[in-house]
């Protein structure tokens, strides 16, 4: 059988996301190409190259392409599909557009953000926002899926997978590239950052978030927050971990003022450590914490800090 | 511009899901059911659009079992016109569930179909694209805002890394994301309006869709549970624990 990663990268970098997703694909066994679409792809394809285990490494390269749009992206992968018996992407929002356009083209029903791949045609995944997970098999002829990264180990490099390049895409399409928006920030990645400090509705304003600015600084961390503290305006909705937001499994996750809705815990609970601070000792996070300290986040965050100092971060 | 707004009756989203003892699925006998939030956020945005000016009709569907009226009727309170209830016991997957709004698409030719980003049961998080495709139409996925310009729509998304902003040309599709706005709760006297507004009874089988079923759901189990660690004392233990004993940090 052969298999069709979608590689995640931004035309310069190729993302981790796309290593994990090619495990996952390795899991279904078979031979794995990897696709780069985008615009000015040569880094990229030489990136994914090196992946242990890939075979040939694609690319088209086109304007259209540059940020991957669902119009183009299927006009790439659907005709692909007649040479692949199946198609895996990360579950980011770049591939979450067009995924489910690529599969009602091939008339299959897409297998959303598998978390464990058991055959060829069995999947793993999270439904009620992880609260149970669903194993499925699949009867299409052809799989569509799209993979939980923080699921999965990255898979390795060392590798030297030819390439190809693929036609441009064929237009005209219904939609266009305005603009982006894309917050500026010195900090890690959420989803790839090694320590991850969140704040909820415990924090009371978007202002409180400096008490977790200077703790993030001090570690490395990426920021990010509570679908509450999101709702309430605190920060942005791109710093959302959670069912409805990111899922993240750092080393260490630190949750500060969230009382751990399930909702929550779906984004978060696969991370290896996970220390919570909050004032109300009865929070649901305490039961996945590794480390709780019931406090007010008021005066803990600022002794949190300075003990840091103290330990030389 | 007519707008169509399917929803979907779910799990309501302050209820925890509970596997069933024979691992088939979640027991959804006697629990509190309601309109996908995501849904909500659809409608409102619908409803918004007929208070502007910008849409002139504004209908609801559901595909589901016979309460799904009830989540049309509530719909129907929240200011939409008319519903469309398509019956159906068996918990279709998002392609069956898109073929079939395909087909509503044929009939009622809206400019517009607005849906939730994902149902909170599934969260297959698949009809939105799925329809576009059948229809091919463009799509903004995860709607952070949007506006309407003549032909043009306006969708700025939101994206890992921030918001992205894209033009659609109509006939389109949106899905709706958190922050597009914050649905209103019905009025006393809206809900009793609601009652009055008419809901056309479909099947499946009115418009010749195959529903059948692509994935065999094998068992549906709890998630592995994490234990509770310890609770430190104070900052300097906390600092100490994950310095020295979890060396993460």
């Amino acid at each position: 059988m052969a298999i069709l990663v979608v590689a995640e990268h931004d035309n310069s970098d190729l993302k981790d996301a796309t290593h994990k997703t090619v495990t996952a694909a390795a899991k279904m066994g078979g031979d794995v190409d990897v696709l780069i679409a985008g615009k000015g792809v040569k880094d990229v394809m030489a990136q994914a190259a090196k992946i242990d285990g890939v075979r040939h490494v694609l690319g088209v390269d086109h304007a259209s392409l540059e940020r991957q749009l669902a119009e183009a992206m299927e006009a790439v992968i659907v005709p692909l599909m007649s040479e692949y018996d199946a198609v895996l992407a990360p579950d980011t929002t770049t591939h979450k557009n067009y995924m489910p356009r690529v599969a009602a083209k091939l008339d299959v029903q897409q297998i959303s953000s598998v978390t464990g791949v058991e055959s060829a045609d069995t999947f793993v995944r999270p439904i009620y926002a992880g609260n149970a997970m669903a194993t499925v098999q699949s009867t299409d002829a052809k799989k569509v899926v799209t993979v939980r990264t923080t699921a999965f180990a990255a898979a390795g490099e060392g590798g030297s997978a030819g390439d190809k390049m693929l036609a441009d895409p064929a237009g005209p399409f219904k939609s266009e590239y305005v603009g982006e928006e894309l917050s500026k920030s010195d900090r890690p990645e959420l989803t790839a950052a090694k320590i991850v400090i969140s704040g909820g509705r415990g924090m009371g304003s978007g202002e409180n978030f400096k008490l977790i600015e200077g703790i993030a600084d001090k570690l490395g961390a990426a920021m990010g927050a509570s679908r509450a503290a999101v709702d309430a305006g605190f920060v942005p909705n791109d710093w959302q971990v959670g069912q409805t937001g990111k899922a993240v499994a750092p080393a260490l996750y630190i949750a500060v003022g969230i009382s751990g809705a399930i909702q929550h815990l779906a984004g978060m609970k696969d991370s290896k450590v996970i220390a919570a601070i909050n004032k109300d000792e009865d929070a649901p996070i305490f039961q996945v914490a590794d480390y709780g300290l019931v406090a007010d986040l008021f005066k803990a965050l600022p002794e949190f800090e300075a003990e840091l100092e103290k330990a030389g971060y | 511009m007519k707008v169509l707004v399917p929803v979907k009756r779910v799990l309501d989203y302050n209820v925890k899901a509970r596997v069933k003892s024979d691992n088939s699925g979640v027991d959804l006998a006697n629990v509190k059911m309601s309109m996908n939030p995501f849904d909500e956020i659809s409608v409102e945005q619908a409803v918004k659009m007929k208070e502007s000016g910008a849409a002139s009709e504004a209908v609801v569907v559901s595909i589901g079992p016979a309460k799904a009226q009830e989540t049309i009727r509530t719909g129907l309170a929240m200011g939409m016109d008319r519903g469309i209830h398509v019956t159906t016991d068996e918990d279709l997957e998002p392609l069956a569930i898109a073929k079939i709004l395909k087909a509503i698409c044929d009939e009622e030719s809206p400019e517009l179909v607005i849906l939730g980003k994902q149902a909170i049961d599934n969260d297959y998080g698949a009809t939105g694209g799925m329809l576009a495709a059948l229809m091919d139409w463009p799509i903004g996925s995860a709607a952070n805002s949007m506006e309407l310009a003549g032909s043009d729509l306006t969708v700025v998304k939101e994206v890992d890394g921030g918001l992205q902003t894209v033009k659609l040309q109509t006939p389109a599709i949106v899905t709706t994301d958190l922050r597009l706005n914050e649905p209103r709760y019905a009025s006393l006297p809206n809900i009793m309006k609601a009652k009055k507004k008419p809901i056309d009874a479909k099947t499946p089988a009115d418009y010749g869709v195959d529903t059948k079923p692509r994935l065999k759901t094998l068992k549906v189990t709890e998630p592995e549970a994490r234990k509770a660690g310890i609770k430190v004392e104070d900052a300097a233990q906390l600092v100490d624990k994950l310095k020295n004993e979890a060396g993460v940090i």
